[in-house]
Protein backbone atom coordinates (compact mmCIF):
# COMPACT_ATOMS: atom_id res chain seq x y z
CA UNK A 1 0.00 0.00 0.00
CA UNK A 2 3.22 2.35 -0.46
CA UNK A 3 1.47 4.10 -3.11
CA UNK A 4 -1.49 5.24 -0.71
CA UNK A 5 1.15 6.68 1.87
CA UNK A 6 2.44 8.62 -0.58
CA UNK A 7 -0.83 9.72 -2.44
CA UNK A 8 -1.88 10.99 0.90
CA UNK A 9 1.88 12.62 1.18
CA UNK A 10 1.34 14.41 -1.69
CA UNK A 11 -1.85 15.43 -1.11
CA UNK A 12 -1.31 17.01 2.01
CA UNK A 13 2.09 18.58 0.46
CA UNK A 14 -0.10 20.23 -3.04
CA UNK A 15 -3.07 21.71 -0.26
CA UNK A 16 -0.83 22.64 2.64
CA UNK A 17 1.32 24.66 0.82
CA UNK A 18 0.35 28.18 1.06
CA UNK A 19 1.47 29.27 -2.06
CA UNK A 20 -0.59 26.77 -3.83
CA UNK A 21 -3.63 29.02 -2.37
CA UNK A 22 -2.94 32.55 -3.54
CA UNK A 23 -1.74 34.67 -7.02
CA UNK A 24 -2.82 34.01 -10.35
CA UNK A 25 -1.94 30.40 -10.42
CA UNK A 26 -2.99 29.63 -6.80
CA UNK A 27 -5.98 26.94 -6.86
CA UNK A 28 -9.28 29.52 -6.11
CA UNK A 29 -8.32 31.50 -9.73
CA UNK A 30 -7.18 28.04 -11.06
CA UNK A 31 -10.75 27.00 -9.98
CA UNK A 32 -12.57 30.38 -11.31
CA UNK A 33 -10.77 29.65 -14.59
CA UNK A 34 -11.88 25.95 -15.19
CA UNK A 35 -15.49 27.50 -14.46
CA UNK A 36 -15.19 30.55 -16.38
CA UNK A 37 -13.82 28.35 -19.60
CA UNK A 38 -16.36 25.34 -19.44
CA UNK A 39 -19.29 27.72 -18.76
CA UNK A 40 -18.16 29.58 -21.24
CA UNK A 41 -18.23 26.44 -24.01
CA UNK A 42 -21.06 25.42 -22.29
CA UNK A 43 -23.40 28.57 -22.78
CA UNK A 44 -22.41 28.77 -26.90
CA UNK A 45 -23.23 25.08 -26.97
CA UNK A 46 -26.53 25.55 -25.42
CA UNK A 47 -26.77 28.56 -27.54
CA UNK A 48 -26.88 26.67 -30.80
CA UNK A 49 -27.61 23.13 -29.75
CA UNK A 50 -31.04 23.83 -28.44
CA UNK A 51 -32.66 26.26 -30.78
CA UNK A 52 -31.27 23.79 -33.69
CA UNK A 53 -32.26 20.71 -32.06
CA UNK A 54 -35.82 21.94 -31.53
CA UNK A 55 -36.26 23.63 -35.07
CA UNK A 56 -35.03 19.47 -36.13
CA UNK A 57 -37.30 18.06 -33.76
CA UNK A 58 -40.16 20.62 -34.92
CA UNK A 59 -39.85 19.90 -38.53
CA UNK A 60 -38.82 16.99 -38.91
CA UNK A 61 -35.98 18.32 -41.14
CA UNK A 62 -32.49 17.78 -41.16
CA UNK A 63 -32.69 14.75 -39.17
CA UNK A 64 -29.51 13.69 -41.48
CA UNK A 65 -27.48 16.56 -39.32
CA UNK A 66 -28.34 15.23 -35.61
CA UNK A 67 -27.03 11.85 -36.50
CA UNK A 68 -24.06 12.49 -38.23
CA UNK A 69 -22.80 15.38 -35.52
CA UNK A 70 -23.58 12.69 -32.55
CA UNK A 71 -21.31 10.10 -34.44
CA UNK A 72 -18.60 12.51 -35.21
CA UNK A 73 -18.60 14.04 -32.41
CA UNK A 74 -17.56 10.87 -30.71
CA UNK A 75 -15.11 9.42 -32.77
CA UNK A 76 -13.33 12.49 -33.70
CA UNK A 77 -10.62 12.56 -30.88
CA UNK A 78 -10.36 15.65 -28.71
CA UNK A 79 -6.50 16.33 -28.48
CA UNK A 80 -6.15 16.09 -31.65
CA UNK A 81 -8.93 18.96 -32.46
CA UNK A 82 -7.20 20.82 -30.12
CA UNK A 83 -3.84 20.68 -31.58
CA UNK A 84 -5.28 20.85 -34.99
CA UNK A 85 -6.95 24.77 -33.94
CA UNK A 86 -3.73 25.72 -31.97
CA UNK A 87 -1.40 25.01 -35.06
CA UNK A 88 -4.48 26.82 -37.39
CA UNK A 89 -5.44 29.92 -35.30
CA UNK A 90 -2.17 30.00 -33.22
CA UNK A 91 -2.14 30.96 -29.43
CA UNK A 92 -2.90 34.66 -29.36
CA UNK A 93 -6.33 34.34 -27.74
CA UNK A 94 -8.29 31.44 -26.05
CA UNK A 95 -10.92 31.48 -28.92
CA UNK A 96 -8.66 28.57 -30.32
CA UNK A 97 -9.03 26.20 -27.71
CA UNK A 98 -12.71 27.48 -27.31
CA UNK A 99 -13.91 26.47 -30.64
CA UNK A 100 -13.54 23.11 -30.23
CA UNK A 101 -14.48 23.12 -26.74
CA UNK A 102 -17.52 24.40 -28.38
CA UNK A 103 -17.82 21.94 -31.35
CA UNK A 104 -17.53 18.47 -29.20
CA UNK A 105 -20.53 19.82 -26.97
CA UNK A 106 -22.85 21.16 -29.34
CA UNK A 107 -23.77 17.20 -30.69
CA UNK A 108 -25.11 15.69 -26.82
CA UNK A 109 -27.55 18.77 -26.27
CA UNK A 110 -28.37 18.75 -30.09
CA UNK A 111 -28.74 14.75 -30.29
CA UNK A 112 -31.15 14.89 -26.70
CA UNK A 113 -33.31 17.97 -27.25
CA UNK A 114 -34.19 16.40 -31.38
CA UNK A 115 -35.09 12.89 -29.22
CA UNK A 116 -36.77 15.21 -26.58
CA UNK A 117 -38.87 16.77 -28.86
CA UNK A 118 -39.68 14.01 -31.43
CA UNK A 119 -40.59 11.56 -28.29
CA UNK A 120 -43.32 13.20 -27.19
CA UNK A 121 -46.45 12.14 -27.77
CA UNK A 122 -48.19 12.55 -31.03
CA UNK A 123 -51.78 13.36 -29.16
CA UNK A 124 -49.77 15.86 -26.98
CA UNK A 125 -49.55 17.62 -30.10
CA UNK A 126 -52.66 17.37 -31.39
CA UNK A 127 -54.51 18.41 -28.09
CA UNK A 128 -52.20 21.58 -27.98
CA UNK A 129 -53.07 22.70 -31.40
CA UNK A 130 -56.76 21.23 -31.02
CA UNK A 131 -56.71 24.30 -27.50
CA UNK A 132 -55.95 26.59 -30.57
CA UNK A 133 -52.06 27.22 -30.26
CA UNK A 134 -50.01 27.79 -32.87
CA UNK A 135 -46.71 25.99 -34.35
CA UNK A 136 -44.41 28.03 -32.30
CA UNK A 137 -46.59 28.05 -29.37
CA UNK A 138 -46.92 24.73 -28.98
CA UNK A 139 -43.22 24.00 -29.52
CA UNK A 140 -43.03 26.50 -26.34
CA UNK A 141 -45.71 25.28 -24.00
CA UNK A 142 -46.30 21.96 -24.56
CA UNK A 143 -43.37 19.95 -26.42
CA UNK A 144 -40.31 21.93 -24.42
CA UNK A 145 -41.71 21.36 -21.14
CA UNK A 146 -42.29 17.58 -21.58
CA UNK A 147 -38.80 17.13 -23.57
CA UNK A 148 -36.88 18.61 -20.99
CA UNK A 149 -36.03 16.07 -18.56
CA UNK A 150 -34.00 14.84 -21.83
CA UNK A 151 -32.67 18.58 -23.05
CA UNK A 152 -31.21 19.15 -19.31
CA UNK A 153 -29.47 15.56 -19.89
CA UNK A 154 -27.63 16.75 -23.25
CA UNK A 155 -26.60 19.55 -21.30
CA UNK A 156 -25.36 17.59 -18.56
CA UNK A 157 -23.56 15.18 -20.63
CA UNK A 158 -22.20 18.23 -22.66
CA UNK A 159 -20.62 19.35 -18.92
CA UNK A 160 -18.95 15.75 -18.70
CA UNK A 161 -17.67 16.32 -21.88
CA UNK A 162 -16.59 19.82 -21.51
CA UNK A 163 -15.39 19.61 -17.61
CA UNK A 164 -12.73 16.64 -19.54
CA UNK A 165 -11.72 18.72 -22.34
CA UNK A 166 -11.06 21.96 -20.59
CA UNK A 167 -8.44 19.89 -18.64
CA UNK A 168 -6.60 18.39 -21.83
CA UNK A 169 -7.13 21.85 -23.41
CA UNK A 170 -4.67 23.06 -20.73
CA UNK A 171 -1.78 20.94 -22.56
CA UNK A 172 -2.60 23.69 -25.58
CA UNK A 173 -1.91 26.20 -22.74
CA UNK A 174 -5.46 26.87 -21.51
CA UNK A 175 -5.58 28.07 -17.82
CA UNK A 176 -7.48 26.22 -15.28
CA UNK A 177 -6.97 23.01 -13.18
CA UNK A 178 -5.64 20.77 -15.97
CA UNK A 179 -2.55 23.66 -15.88
CA UNK A 180 -1.64 21.63 -12.29
CA UNK A 181 -1.51 18.53 -13.93
CA UNK A 182 0.07 18.63 -16.92
CA UNK A 183 2.81 21.00 -15.48
CA UNK A 184 3.50 18.98 -12.94
CA UNK A 185 3.26 16.09 -14.93
CA UNK A 186 6.14 17.83 -16.93
CA UNK A 187 8.29 18.96 -13.96
CA UNK A 188 7.86 15.46 -12.18
CA UNK A 189 6.10 17.71 -9.50
CA UNK A 190 3.56 14.59 -8.39
CA UNK A 191 1.90 16.62 -5.36
CA UNK A 192 0.78 19.18 -8.29
CA UNK A 193 -0.54 16.15 -10.43
CA UNK A 194 -2.04 13.97 -7.23
CA UNK A 195 -3.31 17.40 -6.08
CA UNK A 196 -4.51 18.56 -9.45
CA UNK A 197 -6.38 15.47 -10.49
CA UNK A 198 -8.48 15.01 -7.11
CA UNK A 199 -9.42 18.94 -7.81
CA UNK A 200 -10.61 18.13 -11.09
CA UNK A 201 -12.51 14.82 -10.04
CA UNK A 202 -14.32 16.79 -7.16
CA UNK A 203 -14.78 19.80 -9.85
CA UNK A 204 -16.72 17.40 -11.87
CA UNK A 205 -18.43 15.80 -9.62
CA UNK A 206 -20.22 18.81 -8.07
CA UNK A 207 -21.00 20.11 -11.92
CA UNK A 208 -22.75 16.65 -11.96
CA UNK A 209 -24.64 17.14 -8.61
CA UNK A 210 -25.73 20.27 -9.67
CA UNK A 211 -26.84 19.48 -12.75
CA UNK A 212 -29.10 16.70 -11.24
CA UNK A 213 -30.77 19.55 -8.84
CA UNK A 214 -31.43 21.72 -11.89
CA UNK A 215 -33.50 19.23 -13.14
CA UNK A 216 -35.54 18.77 -9.60
CA UNK A 217 -36.19 21.83 -10.23
CA UNK A 218 -36.52 22.90 -13.65
CA UNK A 219 -39.33 19.99 -14.83
CA UNK A 220 -42.35 20.38 -14.28
CA UNK A 221 -43.84 18.02 -11.85
CA UNK A 222 -46.28 16.76 -13.59
CA UNK A 223 -43.73 15.86 -16.42
CA UNK A 224 -41.06 13.99 -13.42
CA UNK A 225 -44.42 12.55 -12.04
CA UNK A 226 -43.07 13.47 -8.78
CA UNK A 227 -47.30 14.33 -8.47
CA UNK A 228 -48.90 12.31 -9.80
CA UNK A 229 -52.19 12.66 -11.87
CA UNK A 230 -55.23 11.53 -10.76
CA UNK B 1 2.69 25.24 -49.46
CA UNK B 2 4.99 22.66 -47.92
CA UNK B 3 1.64 21.53 -45.98
CA UNK B 4 -0.29 20.54 -49.17
CA UNK B 5 -1.15 17.24 -49.03
CA UNK B 6 1.64 15.69 -51.15
CA UNK B 7 3.91 16.07 -48.22
CA UNK B 8 1.24 14.27 -46.30
CA UNK B 9 1.92 11.10 -48.09
CA UNK B 10 5.52 11.90 -48.05
CA UNK B 11 5.69 12.15 -44.08
CA UNK B 12 3.41 9.16 -43.63
CA UNK B 13 6.08 7.08 -46.10
CA UNK B 14 8.85 8.00 -44.19
CA UNK B 15 7.14 7.40 -40.48
CA UNK B 16 5.19 4.34 -41.38
CA UNK B 17 7.79 1.56 -40.10
CA UNK B 18 10.68 3.48 -38.88
CA UNK B 19 11.56 0.76 -36.75
CA UNK B 20 11.25 2.74 -33.58
CA UNK B 21 8.73 3.34 -31.27
CA UNK B 22 6.54 6.10 -32.64
CA UNK B 23 6.71 4.75 -36.21
CA UNK B 24 3.37 5.11 -37.67
CA UNK B 25 2.67 1.06 -37.78
CA UNK B 26 3.58 0.77 -33.63
CA UNK B 27 1.21 3.45 -32.44
CA UNK B 28 -1.31 2.21 -34.34
CA UNK B 29 -1.06 -1.19 -33.27
CA UNK B 30 -0.90 0.09 -29.66
CA UNK B 31 -3.69 2.59 -30.29
CA UNK B 32 -5.27 -1.10 -31.11
CA UNK B 33 -4.46 -3.02 -28.26
CA UNK B 34 -5.38 -0.24 -26.07
CA UNK B 35 -8.96 0.36 -27.11
CA UNK B 36 -10.20 -3.30 -28.50
CA UNK B 37 -9.16 -4.98 -24.94
CA UNK B 38 -11.45 -2.25 -22.85
CA UNK B 39 -13.83 -2.62 -25.74
CA UNK B 40 -14.20 -6.68 -25.03
CA UNK B 41 -13.70 -6.62 -21.09
CA UNK B 42 -16.49 -4.18 -20.26
CA UNK B 43 -18.34 -6.55 -22.40
CA UNK B 44 -17.57 -9.45 -20.93
CA UNK B 45 -17.76 -7.90 -17.31
CA UNK B 46 -21.12 -5.99 -17.78
CA UNK B 47 -22.80 -9.17 -18.86
CA UNK B 48 -22.66 -10.86 -15.61
CA UNK B 49 -23.19 -7.72 -13.97
CA UNK B 50 -26.08 -6.50 -15.76
CA UNK B 51 -27.81 -9.74 -15.99
CA UNK B 52 -27.58 -9.89 -11.78
CA UNK B 53 -29.21 -5.84 -11.87
CA UNK B 54 -31.78 -7.45 -14.32
CA UNK B 55 -32.49 -9.89 -11.74
CA UNK B 56 -31.97 -8.72 -8.32
CA UNK B 57 -33.73 -4.92 -9.23
CA UNK B 58 -32.38 -3.44 -5.91
CA UNK B 59 -28.89 -4.01 -7.51
CA UNK B 60 -29.70 -2.03 -10.07
CA UNK B 61 -30.04 1.54 -8.67
CA UNK B 62 -27.30 1.79 -6.45
CA UNK B 63 -25.15 -0.09 -9.51
CA UNK B 64 -26.47 2.29 -12.23
CA UNK B 65 -25.97 5.41 -9.53
CA UNK B 66 -22.06 4.41 -9.25
CA UNK B 67 -21.40 4.15 -13.21
CA UNK B 68 -23.06 7.32 -13.55
CA UNK B 69 -20.52 8.79 -10.93
CA UNK B 70 -17.48 7.16 -12.75
CA UNK B 71 -18.95 8.01 -16.58
CA UNK B 72 -18.52 11.79 -15.26
CA UNK B 73 -14.64 11.46 -14.17
CA UNK B 74 -12.77 13.06 -16.50
CA UNK B 75 -9.76 10.78 -18.24
CA UNK B 76 -6.77 12.68 -17.98
CA UNK B 77 -7.15 13.04 -13.97
CA UNK B 78 -8.14 9.66 -13.52
CA UNK B 79 -5.30 8.70 -15.50
CA UNK B 80 -3.27 10.70 -13.61
CA UNK B 81 -4.25 9.27 -10.34
CA UNK B 82 -3.66 5.82 -11.34
CA UNK B 83 -0.04 6.27 -12.57
CA UNK B 84 1.09 5.78 -8.69
CA UNK B 85 -0.62 2.85 -8.99
CA UNK B 86 0.33 0.73 -12.63
CA UNK B 87 2.76 3.01 -13.48
CA UNK B 88 3.65 4.75 -17.09
CA UNK B 89 1.67 1.38 -18.90
CA UNK B 90 -1.01 0.57 -21.21
CA UNK B 91 -2.84 -0.64 -18.23
CA UNK B 92 -3.24 3.06 -16.65
CA UNK B 93 -5.40 3.45 -20.06
CA UNK B 94 -6.73 0.49 -20.23
CA UNK B 95 -8.40 0.32 -16.62
CA UNK B 96 -10.40 3.28 -16.35
CA UNK B 97 -11.65 3.05 -19.84
CA UNK B 98 -13.20 0.07 -19.03
CA UNK B 99 -14.88 1.18 -16.63
CA UNK B 100 -16.11 4.03 -18.98
CA UNK B 101 -17.26 1.04 -21.55
CA UNK B 102 -18.96 -0.63 -18.11
CA UNK B 103 -21.47 2.42 -17.59
CA UNK B 104 -22.90 2.74 -20.54
CA UNK B 105 -23.16 -1.24 -21.35
CA UNK B 106 -24.87 -2.30 -17.97
CA UNK B 107 -28.12 -0.21 -18.34
CA UNK B 108 -27.60 -1.34 -21.47
CA UNK B 109 -27.67 -5.17 -20.75
CA UNK B 110 -30.02 -4.28 -18.21
CA UNK B 111 -32.33 -2.03 -21.08
CA UNK B 112 -31.97 -5.12 -23.22
CA UNK B 113 -33.21 -7.50 -20.98
CA UNK B 114 -36.16 -5.97 -19.68
CA UNK B 115 -36.86 -4.98 -23.52
CA UNK B 116 -37.47 -9.03 -23.55
CA UNK B 117 -41.84 -9.47 -23.61
CA UNK B 118 -43.47 -10.66 -20.64
CA UNK B 119 -45.42 -12.99 -23.28
CA UNK B 120 -42.14 -14.54 -24.79
CA UNK B 121 -40.63 -15.39 -21.50
CA UNK B 122 -43.65 -17.26 -20.42
CA UNK B 123 -43.55 -19.23 -23.77
CA UNK B 124 -39.97 -20.38 -23.16
CA UNK B 125 -41.51 -21.65 -19.50
CA UNK B 126 -44.02 -23.11 -20.94
CA UNK B 127 -41.96 -24.49 -23.21
CA UNK B 128 -39.75 -26.27 -20.37
CA UNK B 129 -36.60 -24.15 -20.70
CA UNK B 130 -34.40 -24.67 -17.89
CA UNK B 131 -33.79 -21.44 -16.52
CA UNK B 132 -30.32 -20.93 -18.11
CA UNK B 133 -31.40 -22.52 -21.43
CA UNK B 134 -34.15 -19.79 -21.40
CA UNK B 135 -31.53 -17.23 -20.93
CA UNK B 136 -29.04 -18.60 -23.79
CA UNK B 137 -31.69 -19.16 -26.02
CA UNK B 138 -34.35 -16.62 -25.76
CA UNK B 139 -33.59 -13.95 -23.25
CA UNK B 140 -30.06 -12.73 -24.65
CA UNK B 141 -30.81 -12.86 -28.00
CA UNK B 142 -33.51 -10.51 -27.69
CA UNK B 143 -31.37 -8.29 -25.73
CA UNK B 144 -29.01 -8.21 -28.69
CA UNK B 145 -30.14 -5.39 -30.50
CA UNK B 146 -30.00 -3.15 -27.28
CA UNK B 147 -26.58 -4.32 -26.36
CA UNK B 148 -24.72 -3.63 -29.38
CA UNK B 149 -25.99 -0.37 -29.85
CA UNK B 150 -24.58 0.36 -26.53
CA UNK B 151 -21.54 -1.63 -27.90
CA UNK B 152 -21.13 0.78 -30.65
CA UNK B 153 -20.94 4.03 -28.60
CA UNK B 154 -18.39 2.76 -26.31
CA UNK B 155 -16.06 0.98 -29.33
CA UNK B 156 -16.00 4.78 -30.73
CA UNK B 157 -15.66 6.80 -27.56
CA UNK B 158 -12.82 3.85 -26.88
CA UNK B 159 -10.86 4.47 -29.73
CA UNK B 160 -11.12 8.24 -29.76
CA UNK B 161 -10.41 8.54 -25.63
CA UNK B 162 -7.17 6.53 -26.25
CA UNK B 163 -5.45 9.30 -27.99
CA UNK B 164 -5.39 11.34 -24.57
CA UNK B 165 -3.44 8.70 -22.78
CA UNK B 166 -0.48 10.59 -25.34
CA UNK B 167 -0.31 12.78 -22.25
CA UNK B 168 1.15 10.24 -20.32
CA UNK B 169 2.89 8.74 -22.81
CA UNK B 170 0.87 5.86 -23.54
CA UNK B 171 -1.76 7.42 -26.18
CA UNK B 172 -1.29 5.36 -29.51
CA UNK B 173 -1.76 7.20 -32.14
CA UNK B 174 -2.45 10.01 -30.00
CA UNK B 175 1.37 10.40 -29.90
CA UNK B 176 1.28 12.02 -33.55
CA UNK B 177 -1.15 14.85 -31.77
CA UNK B 178 1.82 15.56 -28.93
CA UNK B 179 4.77 15.36 -31.58
CA UNK B 180 3.30 17.51 -33.85
CA UNK B 181 2.05 20.26 -30.70
CA UNK B 182 6.12 20.31 -29.37
CA UNK B 183 7.61 20.25 -32.94
CA UNK B 184 4.64 22.36 -34.87
CA UNK B 185 4.23 20.50 -37.68
CA UNK B 186 0.25 19.99 -39.44
CA UNK B 187 0.45 16.44 -41.48
CA UNK B 188 0.95 14.01 -38.06
CA UNK B 189 -2.17 15.78 -36.91
CA UNK B 190 -4.53 15.11 -39.66
CA UNK B 191 -2.92 11.90 -40.32
CA UNK B 192 -4.01 10.49 -36.27
CA UNK B 193 -7.22 12.71 -36.38
CA UNK B 194 -7.66 10.60 -39.83
CA UNK B 195 -6.51 6.99 -38.68
CA UNK B 196 -8.26 7.21 -35.22
CA UNK B 197 -12.02 8.19 -37.06
CA UNK B 198 -11.02 5.55 -39.71
CA UNK B 199 -10.63 2.52 -36.99
CA UNK B 200 -13.62 3.88 -35.14
CA UNK B 201 -15.85 3.85 -38.39
CA UNK B 202 -14.36 0.37 -39.00
CA UNK B 203 -15.17 -0.93 -35.26
CA UNK B 204 -19.05 0.68 -35.78
CA UNK B 205 -19.12 -1.26 -38.84
CA UNK B 206 -17.99 -4.63 -37.72
CA UNK B 207 -20.80 -3.91 -34.94
CA UNK B 208 -23.16 -3.47 -37.25
CA UNK B 209 -22.48 -6.79 -39.74
CA UNK B 210 -21.90 -8.73 -36.10
CA UNK B 211 -25.86 -7.50 -35.26
CA UNK B 212 -27.01 -8.60 -38.44
CA UNK B 213 -25.84 -11.90 -38.33
CA UNK B 214 -26.12 -12.57 -34.36
CA UNK B 215 -29.99 -11.42 -35.60
CA UNK B 216 -30.87 -12.75 -38.91
CA UNK B 217 -34.56 -12.73 -37.73
CA UNK B 218 -34.75 -8.95 -38.01
CA UNK B 219 -34.38 -8.96 -41.56
CA UNK B 220 -36.37 -12.31 -42.35
CA UNK B 221 -39.31 -10.24 -40.44
CA UNK B 222 -38.57 -6.72 -42.54
CA UNK B 223 -38.46 -9.07 -45.86
CA UNK B 224 -42.21 -10.21 -44.56
CA UNK B 225 -43.54 -6.69 -43.97
CA UNK B 226 -42.77 -5.57 -47.22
Amino acid sequence: MSWLTSFFSWLGEFFGTAANWSGPGGIPMRLLEHLEFSALALALAVVIAVPVGLLIGHTGRGEVIVVVSANLARALPTLGLLVMFVLLLGTASIWPVIIPLVLLSVPPILVNTYEGIRGVDPELRDAAYGMGLRGGQVLTRALVPVALPLILLGCRLSAIQVVATTTVAAYTGLGGLGRYVIDGFATKDYASVVGGSVLIVLFALVVQILFALAQRVAVSPGVSQRQRIR
Amino acid sequence: MSDGPPSIWEWIGRNWDTGRADSIRNLLTDHLTMSLVPIVLSLVLALPLGLACARWRWLYQPTSGLMNVIYALPSLPVFMLLISVTGLSQTTVIIPLTFYGMAVLIPAVVDGLRSVPDHVRQSAVAMGFTPLRRLLRVELPIAVPVVLAGLRVVAVSSISLVSVGALIGQGGLGGLFTRAYQNPFMPPVIVGIVLIVALALVADALIVLAQRLLTPWVRARKGMAS
